[in-house]
């Protein structure tokens, strides 16, 4: 039984209406049979402080991630956790987090890699629901062990490897980190801790849009035209692009390919989790420092 | 009173006896409990320093009475649980013991605690740049 979608007039305005949600639908919502909640944040202790009645944790190093390669979990492990947190292939996912939901979108995106149908954003995220004074809870969340198949990960349509950015080139980039990480003056963002990269610059012929441009006040992504007038006025995509966004290890650009993605409808966006901790450190690839894009090397 | 030793040792076996979830738990005990910072700190947020490789804002003053005795001092946001429970259980096993004590403490510690599993490693070094900025301190403060 599917999950009815929220009609705000907001959201109708987007390409994709129906992977979104309000802190109000949700409210309503939350307790139907086939839809569960998942908490991502970047604290991994932040959920235990207090999350949405009802809702499960989902952890970007601890779940999604596989513990020993470089990569996300593999089928069975994503079958597991989709078991362990109550999640069956026909249930509807709402997903939400801290900091405008950058880690709320890199969870989705991992959903997707998997073909998780249904998954929705909170638009705003935790903190949103927050503000509004909605409720709380520390209360431990019962989860009935669902029965989740195996599906093997499908990394060929929404992810990015290094040999597919260079074969790439010629097509517009994105680069979603802050300015200071885009002009090499530092290889990770300020006030974080570095996770290494050898160089500091960006992709020749990246455009610099850092991610937060997309979220309006309060954390909610602004509307359809406010995003339009960003990546299609003033970057110049076209809405038939192939783009390909990315950051320091994937998690800010989900962000951004959620945007294109989803809110503009751009058919081909895909999102490079290598990133600057693997293009920095790479030995031999084109790098640009400074403000300006660069040229792409001819192929 | 218990030397650091002792203290570390008492929360290696806290920790460790726990399954990984109720480890969380404990951890967020130490991050509701860590104490306020007294007025003389609260008011000269300058004085205090800030632990850059933690990745939400950490900040820790380091007293050292009498080029003795180690008194420690930490601030942390509520949004950012995990850095504070870090602060927390540095507090519970450092805080008040001698110089030589903390100096003494091995660095890797924080790895003992059976926390990779439960927080993931990268997330732990945040914990072990704390004491490596704490040790720095006691030894600048030296007379």
């Amino acid at each position: 039984m599917s999950v009815a979608f929220d009609s705000s007039p907001k959201f109708a305005a987007y390409a994709h209406p129906e992977v979104l949600v309000s802190t109000e639908w949700l409210a309503q919502n939350k307790d139907l049979p086939n839809l569960v909640v998942v908490e991502s944040d970047e604290d991994v202790l932040l959920y235990e402080t207090g999350h949405i009645p009802g809702a499960v944790k989902v952890d970007w190093h601890t779940d999604l991630n596989d513990p020993v390669t470089r990569d996300y979990v593999d089928g069975p492990g994503f079958a597991e956790l989709m078991s362990r947190v109550g999640i069956s292939r026909d249930t509807t996912v709402v997903i939400y987090g801290d900091k405008s939901n950058w880690w709320a979108s890199y969870a989705l995106w991992v959903f997707k890699l998997f073909g998780h149908a249904d998954v929705r954003l909170l638009d705003g995220g935790r903190d949103a629901w927050i503000a509004e004074g909605r409720e709380l809870t520390r209360d431990e969340t019962k989860v009935n062990p669902s029965d989740y198949p195996v599906v093997e990960r499908d990394d060929s349509k929404i992810r990015a490897f290094r040999d597919d950015v260079l074969k790439h080139f010629g097509n517009p980039l994105i680069d979603v980190r802050s300015a200071v990480e885009y002009s090499g003056e530092r290889t990770h963002m300020p006030d974080y801790p570095d996770e290494g990269a050898l160089r500091g610059g960006h992709i020749p012929s990246a455009k610099s849009v850092p991610w937060a441009r997309a979220a309006g006040e309060n954390g909610v992504f602004k509307t359809r035209a406010e995003l339009e007038a960003i990546y299609l006025d003033e970057i110049g995509l076209k809405p038939s692009d192939d783009v390909i966004a990315y950051c320091r290890i994937g998690e800010r650009s989900s962000h951004t390919w959620f945007v294109l993605n989803y809110l503009l409808g751009l058919p081909g966006v895909r999102n490079y989790d290598g990133s600057w901790t693997e293009w920095g450190s790479l030995v031999g690839v084109p790098i640009v420092k400074g403000t300006e894009p660069g040229r792409a090397p001819v192929r | 009173m218990t030397s650091a030793k002792e203290s570390i040792a008492s929360l290696e076996d806290d920790f460790n006896a726990l399954s990984v979830r109720d480890r969380l738990l404990l951890l967020l005990e130490f991050s509701d409990n860590l104490p306020d910072l007294p007025a003389r700190y609260s008011e000269h947020p300058d004085l205090l320093e800030r632990v850059e490789e933690c990745q939400s804002p950490v900040y820790l003053f380091v007293e050292v009475e009498d080029n003795q005795k180690v008194n420690l001092f930490f601030s942390a946001p509520p949004e950012a649980p995990t850095t504070r429970g870090f602060a927390g259980v540095l507090h519970e096993a450092l805080d008040g013991h001698t110089v030589d004590e903390v100096l003494a403490v091995d660095e890797d510690f924080p790895n003992r605690l059976g926390l990779s599993e439960a927080v993931s490693p990268l997330r732990l070094s945040g914990m072990r740049a704390i004491l490596r900025r704490i040790k720095r301190q006691i030894r600048e403060k030296l007379v």
